[in-house]
């Protein structure tokens, strides 16, 4: 009850903060969505880089977020951007790419063999094929990777507040700092609807993006 | 063009390792990691993180995996879908926020942070260990059921076998997680390597947060790669012949 009491009161601090979280995620997302579905493209057409590309990926998340911003910290600081809203950023852009390359990948292969043929046949060359085919039909997938990447990065920029960066960590910071529960519980809570409430939207998102013959074939196959 | 591309990887991968060891030398580093005063608590830091690692996957993997299988069971198999779906929500709550949440109710200290990782893996091991049992062939089970296996049996050396690929993919998962949010448990007083990277970032002392974050990283890497050599002990041969 005391924690809903802080966040009214601290109202528009609390819209503030969400927002700065909004920003930092967003602007990593619409940074990183074209870089990895690219990507995810150019290594559906070269398959000796597909597997190194995806290892890169897989190394990269692998690594813990404190321990990333720590390591870029020393590397940005040259350009005096070791704290601050830029490292979270491009810890985050690099954090989505393997979430993001792997579905777009993983869908364009499993594009039905048949379907490009029947595209090839048409006359299409590999670009309108891209356009006209693989892309729709891959779209539903390559939101799922997007709704990961965005789910993990709302986590990750709680814990960029760190380096600095702002955002709804700020409140799980100080509280911690100040042994304050109602702040840390206001922040966790926050943190954690954000999360979710991404988490459900992208899920409408991902059924809108689903083209309508695969929705109809999937109702026949069930 | 490819072969280019591949060439220019390899370069540029030297090129990074040679930058990261001219950097472990000016950020002074090497000399931190030589000084006899400054090794020991540094070692301490690393078994503490390593022991909250250790125990908090211990219970969570014991955990996970009983409530994986005790939700596949026939009973309580109508049950999984729900529980699939609250798990997925759990997942989305932030590491942070679990370990802030576990410190207001349970204080500070090294137990609060074990309980909220111990938490926070169960959820990716449970998931898999249902879903990689849900995925096991039918008839499989029907054929130990018609060999004369009891439920037990059937679990041991058919259910939990196939499904071992699967659980594996989870426990990684969960490790790997785990490592991370462990280095964020200094926040809440249990120590570990994030001490290091905390202090080092609030003082702008690189070296001490090198000494942190690379260690972190590289824990990471080989939790990653260790569970790669378990599949190799664990997943039975004929499974593994058939991918």
């Amino acid at each position: 009850m005391s924690t809903l009491r802080f966040m009214a009161d601290n109202f528009d601090e609390v819209m503030f903060l969400s927002w700065e979280h909004i920003w930092i995620v967003g602007v990593a997302l619409l940074i990183a969505t074209p870089i990895g579905v690219i990507l995810g493209i150019v290594i559906t057409k070269h398959e000796q880089l597909a597997s190194r590309v995806l290892n890169g990926a897989n190394i990269l998340m692998t690594i813990p977020s404190i321990a990333l911003f720590g390591l870029m910290l020393p590397v940005l600081a040259i350009v005096n951007m070791g704290l601050g809203k830029v490292p979270a950023v491009i810890a985050l852009i690099l954090y989505s790419q393997l979430p993001i390359i792997r579905n777009t990948y993983t869908a364009i292969k499993n594009v039905p063999p048949s379907l490009v043929d029947a595209a090839r046949g048409m006359g299409m060359d590999t670009w309108r094929r891209l356009r006209e085919l693989e892309i729709p039909l891959a779209t539903p997938v390559i939101i799922a990777g997007l709704r990961t990447a965005a789910v993990m990065n709302i986590g990750i920029a709680a814990i960029a507040t760190y380096i600095g960066a702002g955002g709804l960590g700020v409140y799980i910071q100080q509280g911690i700092a100040r042994v304050y529960p109602e702040m840390i519980l206001s922040g966790a809570i926050l943190v954690s609807l954000l999360a979710i409430i991404v988490d459900g939207g992208m899920a409408m998102l991902e059924r809108l993006a689903t083209p309508e013959g695969i929705k109809v074939q999937r109702k026949l196959s069930r | 063009m490819i072969k280019l591309l591949i060439k220019l990887y390899r370069v540029i991968l030297a090129v990074v390792i040679l930058a990261a060891g001219v950097v472990a030398e000016r950020t002074g580093l090497i000399k931190l990691l030589s000084d006899p005063y400054e090794y020991p608590v540094i070692m301490e830091l690393f078994i503490q993180h390593l022991y909250i690692v250790a125990v908090s996957m211990a219970f969570a993997t014991f955990i996970g995996v009983t409530a994986g299988i005790v939700l596949t069971r026939k009973r309580l198999r109508r049950y999984a879908g729900i529980c699939m779906y609250v798990i997925g929500l759990g997942q989305t709550i932030p590491s942070l926020a679990v370990l802030a949440l576990a410190m207001s109710f349970l204080g500070i200290g090294t137990k609060p942070a074990i309980f909220a990782l111990t938490i926070y893996s169960i959820l990716p091991i449970a998931r898999n260990t249902l879903a990689g049992i849900t995925a096991v062939p039918p008839e499989l089970v029907d054929a130990g059921r018609g060999m004369g296996m009891p439920p037990l049996r059937i679990l041991m050396e058919v259910e939990i076998p196939n499904a071992m690929t699967v659980i594996l993919t989870g426990f990684r998962v969960a490790l790997i997680i785990n490592i991370g949010t462990a280095a964020l448990a200094y926040v809440i007083g249990a120590g570990g390597l994030g001490d290091l990277i905390f202090t080092g970032i609030s003082l702008m002392q690189t070296d001490k947060l090198l000494v942190g974050a690379i260690p972190v990283t590289l824990l990471a890497l080989f939790a990653d790669f260790l569970s790669e050599l378990m599949g190799l002990v664990l997943v039975s041969k004929g499974l593994r012949l058939s991918d």
